[in-house]
Order: C-alpha cells, then structure tokens, then sequence
C-alpha cells in the first residue's frame, strides 16, 4: 500500500466541533457504519418474515421461486459486484486527487445502478403480464395459491425495498459526480466520497443476499 | 474537581456578563438553523412539552369518563381513540425523545469536554424529522384519529379499522428516524470526541446511560420502521404478510413490532437511570457505589432487553415454550436493574443528603421504579401473566416505570441542571412542593390500577362493573393532583428564567465537565478543553456535612 | 496519512466475487435437499464478508469498526432465532381433546 502525507491544507476542511482531520474522518465513518447497521435491521425485518414463511412453506417457496428469471437476476448480480469495483476505484480515485478519474468513476457507478434498475423494471414488467403482481390480479395455476402470493409479496417487497435504496445511491453518485466535476473534492477533502461507497457496497451487500434466497430456493 | 462557586457572573437585572448560546445570536433564524447543542435541546424541550400536552388531555378526558361505571362523556369508538393518541404520544413524542434529546443534547457534550456534538447538522435534522413525524401524527389526529391502539395490532389495523391508521404510523416512522440519526449522533461524539484524560471509566455514568440507550436506538427502531411500512402497505394494498387469507401470520407482526418495543421502554428508562445516578451522588456527596457495576448494568440492560419481547405474545398463541425462554430471561432482565436501585441505596448510606428538589425526585424515583419493576417480574411469570394480561395491572406496571420513574427522573433532571441551561435558580420552596404533590398524586392514581387490574378490569376498557367504581374514582383524583404537580414547575421554570437568582456556573458544588462553565454556557462550552486526571464522583460526604447547596 | 489501496487488490477481489457467484449458480443446478439453503447462504456470507473487507476496508481498521459491522447481523440473528423458536415449538404442545 502506498501512504500519502497529508498537506496542512487538509485541515482546512475541519469542522468547528473537531480537533483534526483524523477525527472527523473517524468520526464520519463509524457513524456510516451505525448507520448500515441500522439498514441490516431495517431489511431485517423483511428477511424474518421470508424465514418464517419458507420455514413453513417450503415447497410452494421452491415452486414459486422457479418463476423468476435466474438468468436476469444473475446477470443483475454480476452488475452490482462490477459496480461495487468501479466504486472502489472511485474511492481510491479521490484519496489520489485524480479529478477526472472519479467523476468518470462515479458516472459508471451510477450507470451500473441505471443498468440494474433497467433490468429489475423488465422483470418486474414480466412478472406484471404473467399475473404474479400480489393483489386483485394475481393468478397462480399450481396448487396452494394463497401461499404463492405470500411468495410474491416478500419477492416484491424485498426487491422493491432493495429498489428504492439503489435509486438513492444512484442519486447520491450522480451528485458526487457533478461536485467532483466542480472540485469539491481535491486532496484531503475525500471522505464524503468513501462513506458514499460504504453505502453502495452495503446495497450490493443485500443484493447477494436476495438473490439465492429469492431465486434460487430450489434447485432447477 | 469541585470547583470552587465563588466565580459568580455579575448580573444586572436579567442580563449576564458574558455572552453566552443564548445572547450570542438573535432572531429566529437564529434558532431555526441552529447548530448549537444547547439550542436544540430547547428546541426539542418546546416541542415534546407540545405532545405532552395533548396527551395529557386525552388522558384527562379518559380519567374523567372512567368516573362513572357506563359511557358518559365519549362514545367507545372516542374512547379508542383517546388512549391510541395518548399511547402514540406519550410514547413516541414525549418519553422517547425526552431526557435524551433535552437533557442529553444540551449536557452530554459539556459532559465530555466537548464543543459539540459530532454531527450538529444532523442534530439540527433530526429535530426537523421529529417535527415532521409530528406533522403526520397531528393531521391523522385532527382528522379523527386512530382506534387500534398504540400497539397497532393486525388484523385490525391492517384490515378492520376505519380510521386513519396509515398516517399515524407514517407519523410514528418518520419520528423514528430522528431517534436513529440522535443515537448515532450520540454514539460518535461519545466514542470519538472525549476530552484528553477523559478514558471509558472516568465517564459520567449519564454518559454511560445514555450510550447504552442510543445503542438501543440505533438497533431496535429500524424494526419499528419496517413493520409499521408492512402494516402500511398491507392495509393500502389489501394484502400482506400478516394476512390469513395468504396463510400469514397476524403474530408475525406481534414479534416484529414487539422486539422494537420492548427494547423502547429501555430507551425510555435508561436515560433517567443515568440522571438518577448523577442526582444520588450530588445529593449525598459520595462518589456512587460501585461505579463499574452501575456503568455494565446500563450495557446489560441495552443488551437483554433486547431477549425478552415474546413476555408481551403469553397469550397470543404463542408457543408455551417460546414463552418459558422468554420468561426466564425478562427474569434475567430484572437484575441489572435491580443492582443499580442497590448500588444508589448504598450510595446514600453515610452519604451526607441534602434533600434539594432535585433529590426528591430522585428518591422517589427509586421506590417508584422499584415498584414498577418488581411489578414486572409478576407479569413475566407465565401463570400470572395469564390473569393479569390486558388488565389495569399493566397499565399500573408501565406508569409506575415511565411516569413514577421516567419523568419524576427528568423533573429531577431539569431541576437539576436547569440552572446550566438558565443561568438562574428556580424557587426551591416551589420545587419541594411540587415535588411532593407530584409524588402524592402519581400514587393516588396509579396504586388503585395495580388493584382493579387484580380483580380482573380489563384495559381499554371504559364501561366496567359499578363494584370498581371506587377505584376509578380514587385514581381520577390522584390524576388531578398529578396535573397540578406537572403545572407548578411549568409556571415556575418560566417565572424563573426572568426573574430567579443568579446559579453561577456550579450552585450545587457537583463534579463533572458541564459545572467548570458558567451558566448559561458559553457557545461553543469551553475556553479551552479541559483535560480529566481523575475519575468522576470524588466527593466526600464527610467534608460536605454542611456545605450549603444553593439554597436548600 | 490515508493509505491508498492497490488496483490489483480490488481487481481481485471483483474476481473471486464473480467465481463465487458463478458457484452459487452451479449449486443452483445441484439437488442438496436443504442443504441448497445452507451452502448459498455460507457463499453469500463469504461474498458479503469479502466486500466488507476489501471493498469496504474493513481489513485494517479498527476493532470498533469490525464490532458495529457485526452488531446489526448479529441482532438481526437475535430477531430471527428467538422468533423461530416460536414457529418451530408450537406444534410441540398436543392439544387434549
């Protein structure tokens, strides 16, 4: 690993409430972290009810999971990890002052998000014609039913909830994006960027959780 | 480090010598974009005191229908309403937010030698959440309110009810959010924006309490949130998880909105555990007994509290033996508790007490909450459980713990650092008073529910058999003497404010960061930050026989 | 001082994500029984744990870190196996007719 020494510029950047950069950067990034963990106990609650009704309807589960599309949700998991690579890059990015580099950085980040959302709106869009929407529409030809639209629920539930926090973090990286264009961002002055990428690792973190839980529940 | 009160600021009539959060900046932009700790805890105190009031009024209201054995005031569709808003209130835009945000803003940064808290943005945000939370639970309010009860259990609230479910709980999650943002807030400035010196057990055990709630709130109010948005969408879009009709489970949502919920009553009593703490060691010039073990209990209260939640599903068809772990560990849960009402008695043996306002309160805190809490442990044996679930017994139970012992504790704490935050005395012979009213009306009324609960009144209740009616009575007329005793301060804190003596920076000789600044603070706390050589507490009852404590 | 991470670190780690996703694909072609819960779960572990340390830098920072970013799993595991102890023994109880 390469170190870099901070500039006295750096302190430039301290709010009124800390001594130094060192705590303010420490300070910003535990309280990130509390807040992820508040996320994991947020989608928590959804994964209690997915365990609980898988636990007690387990083949419906297996059969109704076999309507999603693996390939496309595989595909959108594969996005997500890609994505989470670009951030990365984008974080180093912005330690290293490399202006360009981390708008184009953040730019693909949000685009990856852009691609995911795009994907999950076909699915979504095919399971709306297929009649596996939850509500006055849905329709199911295997046995047990009302149980399979508990499934679809959850599935709809969870990925939608999942949904709306990817929306947010492609929001968030396009406004870095266009503050890293205007320089907000020079040395010293990153930190915004790494807590912003804490959060979308965090969302890609759910992702893999979903994926097998919801699409992979029996084996194909 | 007690420090000596000879460094009196000179007054002229009503303004202080230097400038301070409040004369620093004027208008009311000034306040509305504060970043100030102090500022928002004055916020914060305005707009609890707000909620306060509407939910003693609805209180009020049920106290005084609840006079006569049939409906005479409210119908019982009113009458549902009446304890939903006094439950909702009370619950989330009172107790929650209280110490906490009042107290704990305004003190815990001065308490660790700290100009701010970490993020005072975010503190400023999270008063605006909370006002926002507010918003939607005062339009579902003045629309007609909600009748499912603060518990907002399925299938009624998802299914049956015909009142304005939805915007209530979108009142309740959106305050829930300024409760995650206050204890991550608080949580960082503790970890990271100590004073040098100022290690993990030198703290102030308020610091510790406080810790230990806002890792309550950080982790179990996302719960809240969730199962309120599910209990949301389900009612809005006809199904849901918790629908029979899809093979779900109306109990699912019981154990989701009950593992937030019990932990939530820790949130509501640990930060008064930590005022109680601070007043007891004052009040009898001894350093607390047994600091490390009063500090751990808060942290095994925060961590076991979370165990316990099925104690509230007995008899909703939950299983026997998931309810024998639950009951076991509620036990479990009572100790910690127990060792701190211990370590404050044995802190007051040999003490040298000076019985000032602010330890009455916390006296009476200490046989109130032991009440409450030995109440519990009645209600977590399963067998009694049975007979007294959904009876006056838990509402006798809960009200000694939040009103016996929570605001009886932020009373004491208000008075306590009331002349920090003002700069000026409140009239001691009202305090004592009030004090004492409080404490005599808070029994009246609360004592006669632990009875009429035993003899089988049902809660939620406001048509009964006519041989409870004496109990009713007894207590609407405690209710009415507790009124008073919450009015006096009310009326006095503000006559105080213009017109009562001048506290100097440390009236009551006390140790600790927040006394070694004049009163009122100065913007920013400290000159320069200090740096701690030893630990908290170090009084010495024997010296402090007859040191003369303000004015008591 | 900031430590800056190496390029390959990150490429690497994106690598053996992607190998372990294409595992959890495999395992969806297998019939393990319940099994198929239990091994997708442990790779989910293993990619979630991967991008906490790589990604997110928890390899390298402090024991306070590595603490809160366990603490939400492991309450969110308090949630579920109290909760399943409810599912799970109520049947245990025969009814008396």
């Amino acid at each position: 690993m390469s170190t870099l020494t901070s500039p006295a510029s750096e302190d430039a950047f301290v709010a009124q409430q800390f001594d130094n950069i060192e705590q303010q950067r420490e300070a910003a990034k535990l309280g990130m972290w509390i807040f992820l963990a508040t996320e994991v106990l947020f989608f928590g609650g959804l994964f209690l009810g997915y365990t609980v009704y898988r636990f007690t309807y387990g083949q419906v589960f297996v059969d109704t999971s076999r309507k999603l599309d693996v390939l496309l949700g595989g595909t959108n998991t594969a996005v997500l990890l890609v994505s989470s690579l670009l951030m990365a890059f984008a974080v180093r990015a912005a330690k290293l002052d490399q202006r360009r580099m981390l708008t184009w950085l953040l730019l693909g980040t949000a685009l990856l998000g852009c691609v995911f959302m795009s994907i999950k709106g076909v699915e979504y869009h095919k399971d709306y014609v297929d009649h596996l929407v939850p509500g006055r529409h849905f329709e199911w030809h295997g046995p047990d039913p009302y149980n399979a639209e508990l499934f679809f629920w959850i599935y709809f539930a969870m990925t939608g909830l999942h949904a709306i926090h990817v929306t947010v973090g492609i929001g968030v990286m396009l406004v870095l994006a266009l503050l890293a264009r205007l320089g907000k961002f020079s040395r010293g002055n990153h930190n915004t960027v790494e807590i912003a990428g804490l959060y979308w690792h965090f969302v890609d973190i759910v992702w893999v959780f979903l994926f097998p839980l919801l699409y992979l529940v029996g084996h194909r | 480090m007690i420090s000596d009160a000879t460094e009196i600021d000179v007054k002229t009539a009503g303004q202080f010598a230097r400038d301070n959060y409040l004369s620093v900046h004027h208008g009311v932009r000034s306040w509305l974009l504060t970043k100030d700790h102090k500022r928002i805890g004055l916020l914060y105190l305005f707009t609890i005191l707000f909620f306060f009031l509407i939910a003693s009024v609805a209180a009020a209201l049920m106290r005084i229908e609840l006079i006569t054995p049939q409906p005479k005031l409210v119908t019982s569709e009113t009458y549902n309403k009446l304890f939903t808003i006094h439950g909702v209130l009370m619950v989330w835009f009172f107790l929650i937010p209280s110490i906490p945000t009042v107290l704990g803003n305004f003190i815990l940064p001065m308490m660790i030698g700290a100009r701010d808290v970490a993020f005072p943005k975010l503190n400023l945000l999270s008063w605006y959440i909370f006002i926002a939370g507010g918003a939607l639970a005062l339009w579902s309010l003045i629309h007609g309110g909600v009748d499912t009860g603060w518990t907002f259990y399925t299938p009624y609230s998802t299914t049956y009810a015909n009142t304005h479910v939805i915007s209530m709980a979108a009142g309740v999650f959106v305050a829930g959010f300024s409760t995650i943002v206050t204890g991550m807030n608080f949580m960082v400035t503790i970890h990271k924006m100590r004073a040098p010196g100022l290690t993990w057990f030198r703290l102030p055990l308020f610091v510790w309490s406080l810790y230990a709630t806002s890792l309550i709130m950080v982790l179990a109010t996302p719960v809240l949130a969730i199962t309120l948005a599910l209990m949301s969408v389900e009612r809005f879009w006809g199904v849901g998880i918790f629908d029979p009709k899809l093979g779900g489970d109306p109990v699912l949502f019981q154990h989701l909105f009950w593992f937030y919920s019990h932990p939530a009553v820790y949130i509501m009593i640990l930060p008064g555990m930590g005022v109680i703490s601070e007043l007891i060691t004052c009040f009898s010039r001894k350093p607390i007994y047994g600091y490390a073990w009063v500090g751990s209990a808060s942290m095994a209260i925060a961590v076991l509290g979370f165990l316990v939640w099925g104690h509230h599903m007995f008899v909703s068809s939950q299983s026997v033996y998931a309810g024998m772990v639950f009951s076991i560990l509620s036990f479990l849960v009572a100790v910690p508790s127990g060792v701190k009402v211990f370590n404050w008695t044995a802190t007051l043996r040999k003490g040298s007490i000076h019985f000032g306002t602010p330890m009455i309160y916390a006296l009476g805190f200490i046989g109130l909450f032991t009440i409450g809490g030995l109440t519990g442990l009645f209600l977590a044996a399963l067998a009694v459980d049975v007979h007294v679930h959904d009876t006056y017994f838990v509402i006798a139970h809960f009200h000694y713990i939040m009103v016996g012992g929570m605001v009886m504790a932020f009373m004491g704490g208000l008075h306590y650092w009331w002349p920090k935050i003002s700069g000026r005395l409140y009239p001691e012979f009202a305090g004592k008073l009030a004090a004492m009213i409080t404490f005599i009306g808070f029994n009246l009324t609360f004592f006669p529910q632990f009875v009429l609960g035993y003899l089988g009144q049902p809660r939620r209740y406001h048509v009964y058999p006519p041989e409870f009616q004496i109990y009713h009575v007894l207590s609407t007329a405690g209710a009415s003497i507790l009124g008073v005793g919450y009015l006096m301060p009310l009326i006095y804190f503000i006559w105080a404010w213009k017109h009562g003596r001048v506290a100097g920076p440390n009236p009551w000789r006390a140790t600790g960061l927040e006394w070694q600044t004049p009163s009122p603070p100065p913007e920013h706390n400290f000159q320069q930050t200090p740096v701690v050589t030893g630990p908290p507490y170090s009084y010495s009852a024997e010296k402090d026989v007859d040191v003369d404590l303000a004015s008591i | 001082m900031e430590k800056v991470t190496q390029p390959k670190v990150y490429v690497r780690t994106c690598v053996a994500l992607l190998a372990l996703l294409a595992l959890t694909w495999a395992i969806g072609y297998v019939d393990l029984g319940s099994f198929n819960l239990i091994v997708a779960l442990a790779v989910a572990i293993a990619k979630a744990i991967v991008i906490a340390l790589f990604f997110m830098h928890i390899k390298g920072s402090s024991r306070l870190l590595h603490l809160v970013a366990v603490a939400g799993v492991i309450w969110l595991l308090f949630l579920i196996s109290l909760t399943l102890g409810d599912y799970f023994t109520r049947g245990w109880v025969p009814l008396n007719h």
